[in-house]
């Protein structure tokens, strides 16, 4: 099939958005949660200037990253992908070789600046699964589908021994969502899950002693109240101490009282909740909602396979990451080190991020119109 | 083939996608029902439970310091102790007018000018934690604690804290080596644990206290408490109480301690007692001390300032940080580096003066006259310098280094205390890369006579004398005799570190040298002779005198007329009994004058407050 691409591009209309590759909705929404997120931040680091300009400093690097990675053609991200993962894989063993980092070796310092090689797994595991599986007819043959198991299980591995729960969960989730939209049947699907549930046991041999007891507290949060359990019983009493309408801005005695931890990180829902109660919440997951939707419409408008998995993995993993924050906060799932993305203080992940969202609006922007 | 079976598949692969995508966003919006109907359960249905709990939520979880482990004496005598004591403390993010909070205060308790300015010297400093709460007067009587009581509630933010605070019952006469313990600031912030110094305020900052820290400072325990609105404790529910740190025995003697201090007297300078046999300081004075007990709740910058910038530069740890030119202290070890390159052959004609060929420079003796025909044992006896220009003349700079290197000299000793110096042992290559400047034979002739560039630090001096009484045998110095866990009786000894031993060609080449030694002190001619008078045992010895002040080539160095700051410093090597050395001693006092007149008295009187103790 020949594509011209000149012919039916210049069909669209001119505009800045659309010569700087930016999809005009979706830059709307993460702006709106953006800005929604410093306000809560604001809030929650107990109004401290310093913190805020930080964090404005970082969305500011963070939008920029997504624009410059909009410029990148899906074409070329095809390119790199398998390259950038392998890279990113060598990354992830020289940390656990020559690694540092607060009490878990995440960082790798690269003598000029330090370095989380887990980000770039994060973008280049789905990336790589993408490539591999655009090469051939969809639905996957069960041997491919064995080859990206593995492809999965690496990193993953890699990242829990750093040791990093959240971070790993994430990643092997961004692929397992890469399988799912290459259409593997769903018998396989629930094999699988018959499978991880036999191995959960094993799972749970080779965990961290912290993180034994953080799933412990979940089960039973009454056993440990004077450590992990505090968290949940805490981010409770302030969800639910907020109604309906919440206590208004800046007013959260939950939080402010200090009763409240990790409030201007992984719990800073909680200090949302309490200061904006159910109706606020509503809002915010209508924000998330509203960015995922498109996410998935983008993936679903794209013109090749590869784009169509990447960007899909891209939308849905984003929901993951929420999902399991929210869902740790109001403990319905274990405490698992996740930030609240976009709205959580902290820099990496939120570049990260971004170039995730940068790629979907590249997928979108460098489409060229066929004749249906 | 395959090529065009994928073609004709494009439409249904994105037909697959496109139902996947549309299970994806409905599981996507399930899932968020979920988190809604959660949230609804919590915020709405449950809002009136949370609500209470809210409002009483006054439970908090407070950490509990641990008890900060005590230090001894080798012989148990206390020098490091934790006592009891109210202080007022205040937390700054709970007042409103902190000056009015002030002035109020001061018309209830005595607050002094400098308790107020150290106080807010500590308010404006970036505070490690928030609601820290900061103290601003130490050791309150009962009166006043109970006239506090009485006024409590008209000062929100501000209560009576019962704490303990380090306290070094001897004072100065530890101090370099104890250290002291002091608010923990932001720097130090960054290199401990966060959690299990929740509670702590304090940390060591030099010597013992900050060595041992980690022995010393315990693990940290919780008590979940019970607080009303304005955060004050109402009652305790739970706790995890607090691991204290380990006591810490030195290899320190207090009394011995005692001893050393008043026999340097009015000097300001060092003297360091070792235990050859197995290393363990005795005592290690550096004289003038201070009080370490000011630093401890903080010190007004009055009172801090006259310290540091004192004539007599109190601060300053002589000991490992004084680096000295040793003077002649170091013949004997060249006498041994001499004998073990076999360039100890004939005897040296001293007139008063060498003179290297080619040069009139006339580099002279100490004695003007001369001492004459001289042999190694006289040369040390006799502190000949004749006679070690020429030995260092024909042992040449680098090969002197390198012997001298092996006893440690221009060498960390490795003491177990954070910042001792190295002082320095010149070789061509060090002067080359740090002066860049090529060797000159006349500083060979100077290092021979321990001048010039060469310094040593006083622990260096003394471990280097360890390992001559000992004939080689070399041992880190350690000032940690024991450790004991909170509340156990059982002790767990320090293991002493033996470093690479010096082995000479001839074991003889140590008694020769030992012998001059004795004879320094016990000979007739001996430099100091004078010391060793009514001795009760014998020992080995050697004065040294560094030079502060550059004499012109024909002036004449007189002790009387030469500013007392730059007056000759009084060194002196030793170690006792000769046949089985017990204690090694190096003594520096700093513009005293001849070795033999000031440092020699000293060390005797060290030696025999240590080895006559059991004795009448």
């Amino acid at each position: 099939m020949i594509i011209q691409p000149y012919t039916s591009a210049h069909q669209r209309k001119f505009s800045i958005a659309n010569s700087l590759h930016i999809d005009t909705t979706l830059f709307i929404g993460l702006l709106l949660l953006a800005s929604l997120g410093l306000m809560i931040l604001f809030s929650a680091s107990n109004q401290n200037p310093d913190i805020i300009i930080r964090q404005l400093t970082r969305l500011a690097v963070a939008f920029t990253v997504m624009i410059v990675v909009a410029q990148i053609s899906p074409g070329q991200l095809r390119f790199w992908a398998p390259w950038l993962f392998a890279i990113g894989i060598a990354l992830l063993v020289a940390t656990l070789v020559f690694g540092e980092g607060k009490g878990a070796d995440r960082w790798l310092n690269l003598g000029f600046v330090r370095f989380q090689p887990s980000e770039l797994v994060k973008i280049s595991l789905p990336m790589m699964l993408a490539w591999y599986l655009a090469d051939r007819a969809l639905p996957p043959k069960p041997s491919r589908v064995i080859v990206c198991g593995v492809l999965i299980v690496v990193p993953t591995l890699l990242i829990a021994k750093q040791p990093d729960l959240g971070t790993s969960l994430l990643i092997a989730s961004s692929g397992i969502f890469v399988m799912l939209l290459s259409g593997i049947r769903w018998r396989f699907v629930f094999g699988a899950i018959t499978v991880a549930v036999a191995a959960a046991p094993l799972l749970w041999i080779n965990m961290h002693a912290y993180q034994q007891r953080r799933v412990l507290t979940f089960l039973n949060p009454e056993t440990d109240k004077l450590g992990a359990g505090w968290h949940i019983v805490q981010s409770k009493i302030a969800l639910g101490s907020g109604g309906t309408y919440g206590k208004g801005w800046l007013n959260g005695t939950q939080s402010h009282l200090e009763f409240l931890p990790e409030r201007s990180t992984d719990f800073i829902f909680a200090v949302y909740g309490e200061e904006f109660g159910l109706m606020g919440i509503l809002l915010l997951l209508s924000m998330y909602l509203f960015i995922i939707a498109r996410g998935l419409y983008i993936a679903s408008r794209a013109q090749d396979t590869f784009a169509r998995l990447l960007g899909g993995s891209i939308a849905i993993t984003f929901f993951f990451n929420v999902f399991v924050n929210v869902g740790m906060v109001t403990g319905l799932l274990p405490v698992v080190g996740l930030p609240l993305p976009i709205v959580s203080y902290g820099g990496t992940s939120m570049v990260t991020l971004m170039v995730a969202f940068g790629i979907l609006m590249s997928i979108h922007t460098h489409r060229k119109l066929l004749s249906q | 083939m395959a090529r065009k079976l994928k073609i004709k598949d494009h439409a249904a692969e994105t037909r697959l996608f496109a139902n996947r995508a549309i299970v994806a966003m409905v599981l996507v919006i399930i899932l968020m029902l979920v988190i809604v109907a959660r949230l609804f359960y919590l915020q709405v249905v449950n809002h009136e439970h949370f609500s209470t709990a809210s409002r009483n939520n006054r439970i908090k979880i407070v950490p509990v310091p641990p008890t900060r482990g005590l230090i001894y004496d080798r012989n148990g005598v206390l020098l490091a102790e934790n006592i009891p004591s109210f202080s007022l403390e205040l937390v700054a993010e709970q007042i409103n007018d902190m000056d009015d909070t002030l002035n109020r205060l001061k018309s209830l308790i005595s607050i002094s000018e400098s308790d107020l300015t150290i106080f807010k010297r500590l308010l404006k400093q970036k505070r490690t934690r928030r609601f820290e709460s900061l103290p601003l007067r130490f050791r309150l009587s009962e009166e006043e604690v109970a006239r506090f009581a009485v006024n409590r509630h008209l000062f929100p933010g501000v209560d009576i804290q019962a704490r303990l605070i380090r306290s070094y019952p001897f004072g100065d006469l530890g101090v370099h080596v104890l250290g002291y313990v002091g608010r923990i600031n932001i720097k130090e912030l960054k290199r401990i644990d966060p959690a299990n110094y929740s509670a702590t305020t304090h940390i060591g900052k030099l010597g013992i206290e900050r060595a041992y820290e980690e022995l010393l400072h315990g693990e940290v325990g919780y008590r979940q408490e019970e607080v009303n609105v304005q955060g004050r404790t109402l009652r305790v529910l739970n706790k995890q109480p607090p691991v204290a740190g380990n006591n810490i025995f030195l290899n320190i003697d207090i009394k011995l301690q005692q001893v050393v201090t008043d026999a340097l007297g009015e000097f300001r300078g060092s003297a360091v007692a070792i235990d050859p046999r197995n290393g363990e300081i005795l005592a290690m004075v550096s004289k003038p001390g201070y009080d370490p007990n000011l630093f401890v709740t903080g010190i007004d910058s009055k009172s801090y300032a006259e310290l540091r910038d004192s004539k007599d530069k109190p601060l300053f740890n002589r000991t490992l940080l004084g680096q000295y030119p040793p003077g002649s202290t170091v013949k004997p070890f060249m006498g041994l580096a001499g004998l073990e390159a076999g360039k100890i052959t004939e005897d040296v004609f001293c007139p008063g003066w060498y003179t290297l060929k080619g040069d009139d420079h006339r580099y002279r003796d100490w004695k003007k006259v001369g001492h004459g025909v001289t042999d190694l044992d006289k040369a040390i006896t006799e502190s000949c310098d004749v006679y070690f220009y020429e030995l260092a003349h024909r042992l040449r700079i680098d090969s002197i280094h390198d012997f001298m290197s092996k006893f440690g000299f221009g060498q960390r000793t490795g003491i177990d205390v954070i910042g001792e110096l190295a002082g320095l042992m010149p070789s061509r290559e060090w002067k080359r890369r740090e002066r860049r400047l090529p060797w000159y034979p006349g500083e060979t002739l100077i290092t021979g006579i321990g001048q010039g560039f060469t310094l040593t630090t006083p622990i260096q001096l003394a471990s280097a004398t360890a390992t001559l009484a000992m004939q080689g045998k070399r041992i880190k110095p350690s000032l940690l005799h024991a450790t004991q866990s909170a509340g156990e009786q059982a002790m767990q000894y320090h293991q002493t570190e033996l470093l690479e031993p010096i082995q000479l060609k001839h074991t003889r080449h140590w008694a020769e040298v030992t012998q001059a030694m004795r004879n320094v002190v016990h000979g007739s001619h001996g430099t100091a002779r004078g010391s060793a008078r009514g001795a009760k045992y014998k020992y080995a010895g050697k004065t040294g005198t560094a030079q502060v002040f550059g004499i012109a080539q024909d002036a004449e160095y007189e002790e009387d007329k030469v500013a007392a700051k730059l007056r000759d410093h009084s060194l002196f090597i030793s170690f006792a009994p000769i046949d089985k050395p017990r204690i090694a001693v190096a003594v520096v006092a700093e513009n005293a004058g001849s070795g033999s007149r000031y440092a020699a008295p000293i060390a005797r009187k060290i030696m025999d407050a240590y080895l006559l103790k059991d004795k009448p």
